[in-house]
């Protein structure tokens, strides 16, 4: 990892770092799951998945048309992501709610 | 200033996603914490609308409500015995929109790159902090992008796969395709040769054919692996569209970008293995499907699954 940091370019460092320590979070976080809920936590990892939003939203303010079509496609199907991933997750969760 | 407000929202943002991703493994504060996600989602979308670089934002909103009012009905008419191939089905969405997002990353990369030097300074966004990189900055670019377009790749058609065989609309036996890991491995040692030759400023054809490779191994890799472990490969290819979302995010210089796609990618790994242990399986012969299909252990014809018996899914 130090050799990285050599030959790689600061602004890429700065990235990497927050990378690095977000790995760390995610792993710290999960590790305690209880396991009636892996289904859920799988449900809502998949609707946080659907962030690459973020990435095409940017790209919308592209001049080039094709950009703009495929920021289109992945806006549209990332937003079936957001909503449906979501609903289910809550769907889930009321159901262990009655039992 | 508006920049440093979307970066503030970023931060909150992620902390909220921590908070979600950590809430959901007590059962108490579950409910709780899937809103802490949808808060941290629509914090982000808005920010990122708000900020610098994003335009046509209306058709943006158009675009997110008519996808969102085709998952609510989606999510809402599902069987609850449906819902794993339901978050396989969405999975090979997000897999897709990285594979379209990091080829959009390229032709915007190519673009900006044919502009003369006083064009350059009234670009916005994206392609402004395109037009800043250095010589080296760019090959990381193009290092960060193909990536990403490889791993979701190979996240949209495993998942496509995962969904056909949890719905029963494909054998969810182990196939055993000729060649086996041989096959798979090959397209992987080529996918990295193209990565070499890509780095070194090949154009669009190169990141194309690795596309149908990545392709290629999704669906092979996944065919290979049996019905009943399909929840751990749906979580392992959750795990992948997290990668496949930071990758991209180091492309677009996008810090929120790769926090959360770390966050997903390492507990949706994390998860997989903890979903392994439970079932008794070995992490590494689930993976590595065709292997354990020979090591003795049948595997079941459908996985069936309900919330409230979620130990359904190991029964054999």
């Amino acid at each position: 990892m130090l050799g990285v940091g050599l030959i790689a370019p600061v602004s890429f460092m700065q990235h990497f770092i927050v990378f690095v320590l977000s790995v760390f979070i995610g792993f710290q976080v999960i590790w305690n799951v209880s396991h009636s809920l892996h289904t859920p936590l799988m449900a809502v990892t998949n609707a946080i998945s659907s962030i690459i939003i973020v990435g095409a939203l940017l790209q919308m303010g592209s001049g080039a048309w094709l950009v703009i079509l495929l920021a289109a496609v992945s806006v549209f199907m990332a937003g079936i992501n957001i909503f449906g991933g979501f609903l289910v997750t809550r769907r889930m969760l009321a159901m262990f709610q009655k039992s | 200033m508006e920049f440093g407000f979307t970066t503030a929202a970023y931060v909150v943002a992620a902390v909220l996603f921590i908070l979600s991703l950590g809430g959901l493994s007590g059962q108490e504060s579950a409910k709780r914490a899937v809103w802490y996600g949808i808060v941290g989602m629509a914090l982000a979308v808005f920010a990122t609308l708000i900020g610098p670089g994003s335009g046509l934002w209306l058709l943006s909103l158009v675009l997110l409500a008519g996808g969102g009012a085709i998952g609510v009905v989606v999510a809402q008419r599902v069987q609850m015995t449906e819902m794993p191939q339901l978050i396989a089905a969405m999975h090979s969405l997000v897999g897709l929109a990285a594979v379209f997002v990091g080829f959009n990353a390229h032709i915007e990369a190519a673009r900006v790159a044919a502009m003369a030097a006083d064009q350059r300074d009234a670009l916005v966004g994206f392609a402004a902090v395109l037009a800043h990189k250095t010589p080296v900055e760019l090959t990381i670019l193009r290092v960060e992008l193909f990536l990403g377009i490889f791993i979701g790749a190979v996240t949209f058609t495993g998942s496509v796969v995962a969904f056909g065989k949890l719905a029963g609309k494909l054998t969810s036996k182990a196939q055993k395709l000729p060649g086996g890991h041989m096959l798979n491995a090959g397209a992987a040692a080529l996918s990295v040769i193209l990565l070499i030759v890509y780095m070194n400023g090949a154009p669009l054809w190169s990141l194309l054919l690795m596309t149908a490779l990545a392709l290629f191994i999704g669906y092979h890799l996944i065919m290979g692996i049996g019905g009943a472990d399909m929840p751990v490969v749906v979580s392992m290819l959750n795990s992948y569209s997290g990668w496949a979302a930071a990758a991209i995010g180091f492309s677009l210089g996008n810090d929120l970008l790769i926090v959360v796609g770390a966050l997903v990618g390492s507990s949706g790994a994390i998860l997989s293995y903890i979903m392994c242990k439970a079932m008794n399986r070995h992490f590494v012969s689930v993976i590595l499907g065709a292997l354990a299909a020979t090591a003795g252990r049948r595997p079941r014809s459908r996985a069936r699954w309900s919330p409230s018996r979620p130990r359904a899914w190991r029964r054999h």
